[in-house]
């Protein structure tokens, strides 16, 4: 059993308050999930030249400040540091690609939980609401952010198993389910040039999506996709640089509810979650419908 | 009316005081504020007491009810009225899937559209609904009846064994061994009156009734390829 959250913002004024929101959306969620928790938020754009990325390590006195000095010197780049606990976001003025390439060379024990322009990843074990403290996401503005409270009844209870996953620049999946054909898929995907970190089913997923968006799928596209190619229980949030999507496999077992106004829309495994939301009382509230592809996007 | 506000206390304070009403109460009507969709509201209700919740509700509202009426004014999660026994739960807004599952006795309405797997497994009730409902209800349905006043999504009634169900829309496709049956009199009789009793306003005579064509009930090797 899993929880999911995701809020997404229309109203720029909100944005102030994202992580206030999305904090006790994802604290709603504990009961559902009290192994370790997630999140992905999308804020504070690098420049135009600039990329940045997540880092993990597990230990909580790792040398961050020599990797970012070895990193600028390594891509004769600026590089900027900003440790959070055992996570450390490094702002970069080079490319993501050869950023992850100089970090898998030379540091291979760091795990790089996402990257891009706007993104940025947590996912620690412990409850939720510890997990929020840790990180400070209470205080993170932002225009959109997902996460996920898991409860492991296959595989272990790690941070490397935890949800999100990332799998493209500014792009991360959430996932309650279990896929049945996640081993032929990856197969597939490493045919094509996909390298895979765990041997969890929702990364699967999630570099499956990155597969199609990558062919130049949009969004919708990318989903409707993956109702073809993907076979299980599944229901999916998930997060790129500009949208927002909500998909649920055919036979709708893993719950799922979405709520809209005017100012955001939201999305959770059980309404408790979405209780809270400011206007939530006139909000539109349904269940998304088996097999149907719901997203969203910046204007 | 008792007023319960669940902002100031929990799910279980609430369930309890319901539970320990003693069968010749006088606190007959309780009015539930701020559910904020939680679980397992008004659960296992013995007493024929009237309980309005005012707001949407989580998981299992009023399983297992016995004699009380609960009013549900917004949405209700998963499994509402679940192994209900008898008296009445009624939703205003939308239920989630499993609304009424495996249920003996009672009367459940939805006013709005049931999701997925509405009516599985049902012993008895009678469930009226006043929009449409979603893929696989009425599944291994026992006994009972099942009206969906809207559509019904795809595979209804798969598996059924005497339930009988009662469509006013259109039927996405039939589940393994359900078919349509004529409708008599003596059917639009008790349809209107279930219909009656539910505060539903529709035309009898505009419903197709299904149920069992009886194929399933034994293993029959010619039938081996429906199992």
């Amino acid at each position: 059993m899993c929880g999911i959250v995701g809020l997404f913002l229309k109203n720029p004024a909100m944005r102030v308050d994202l992580g206030k929101h999305l904090s006790v959306m994802l604290v709603g969620m504990t009961e559902r999930g009290p192994d370790s928790a997630g999140i992905a938020v999308y804020h504070r754009p690098t420049g135009a030249n600039q990329c940045k990325l997540t880092l993990f390590h597990a230990d909580p006195h790792y040398h961050w400040r020599q990797v970012g000095g070895g990193l600028g010197e390594g891509l004769g780049c600026e590089v900027d540091i900003e440790i959070k606990a055992n996570h450390a976001v490094v702002t970069v003025a080079a490319d993501e690609a050869a950023a992850r390439r100089w970090l898998k060379e030379n540091h291979p024990e760091l795990r790089i939980m996402g990257y891009g322009h706007l993104m940025e990843v947590y996912k620690d074990m412990g409850l939720p609401a510890e997990v929020v403290d840790k990180y400070g996401i209470r205080s993170m503005e932002g225009s959109h952010a997902i996460g996920h409270t898991r409860m492991a009844t296959e595989s272990a209870v790690t941070t490397e198993h935890s949800h999100p996953f990332t799998a493209a620049p500014d792009m991360c999946l959430v996932h309650n389910g279990s896929l049945s054909n996640h081993n032929n898929l990856r197969k597939w995907l490493r045919r094509r040039g996909h390298e895979f970190e765990t041997d969890n089913d929702s990364e699967v997923a999630a570099r499956y999506f990155a597969h199609r968006l990558g062919e130049g799928a949009s969004l919708p596209e990318a989903l409707e996709a993956g109702l073809a190619d993907l076979d299980g229980f599944y229901t999916f949030t998930m997060g790129t640089l500009d949208g927002f999507a909500v998909l649920r496999d055919g036979i709708a077992c893993k719950p799922a509810v979405l709520a809209e106004t005017d100012d955001w829309v939201a999305m959770a495994s059980e309404f408790r979650s979405l209780a809270n939301l400011p206007g939530v009382e006139d909000a539109t509230i349904w269940e998304p419908k088996p097999a149907v592809v719901y997203t969203w996007s910046l204007q | 009316m008792i007023t319960f506000d669940l902002a100031e206390a929990s799910v279980r304070d609430l369930n309890q005081r319901l539970h320990d009403l003693p069968a010749d109460t006088n606190e007959r009507a309780w009015r539930v504020l701020n559910p904020k969709g939680a679980h397992a509201l008004a659960a296992g209700l013995e007493r024929p007491i009237e309980v309005l919740i005012e707001g949407h509700v989580g998981y299992y509202c009023a399983g297992m009810n016995k004699e009380a009426t609960v009013v549900i004014d917004g949405h209700c999660g998963v499994g509402v009225a679940e192994n209900m026994m008898s008296g009445e739960v009624r939703v205003k807004g939308n239920a989630s899937q499993s609304a009424g599952a495996s249920a003996h006795g009672g009367l459940l309405v939805i006013e709005g559209d049931a999701s997925a797997r509405c009516g599985i497994s049902m012993k008895g009730v009678d469930i009226v609904v006043g929009g449409s409902v979603g893929h696989m209800s009425g599944f291994m349905a026992q006994t009972g009846t099942l009206v969906v006043c809207g559509d019904a999504g795809q595979s209804l009634g798969d598996s059924i064994y005497e339930a009988k169900i009662y469509v006013q829309g259109k039927v996405e496709s039939l589940g393994a061994d359900c078919v349509e049956k004529k409708i008599g009199e003596h059917h639009l009789a008790k349809l209107s009156r279930l219909l009656t009793r539910a505060g539903i306003k529709a035309d009898p005579r505009n419903f197709r009734r299904y149920g069992s064509a009886r194929k399933l009930y034994n293993f029959h090797i010619d039938h081996a390829d429906a199992y």
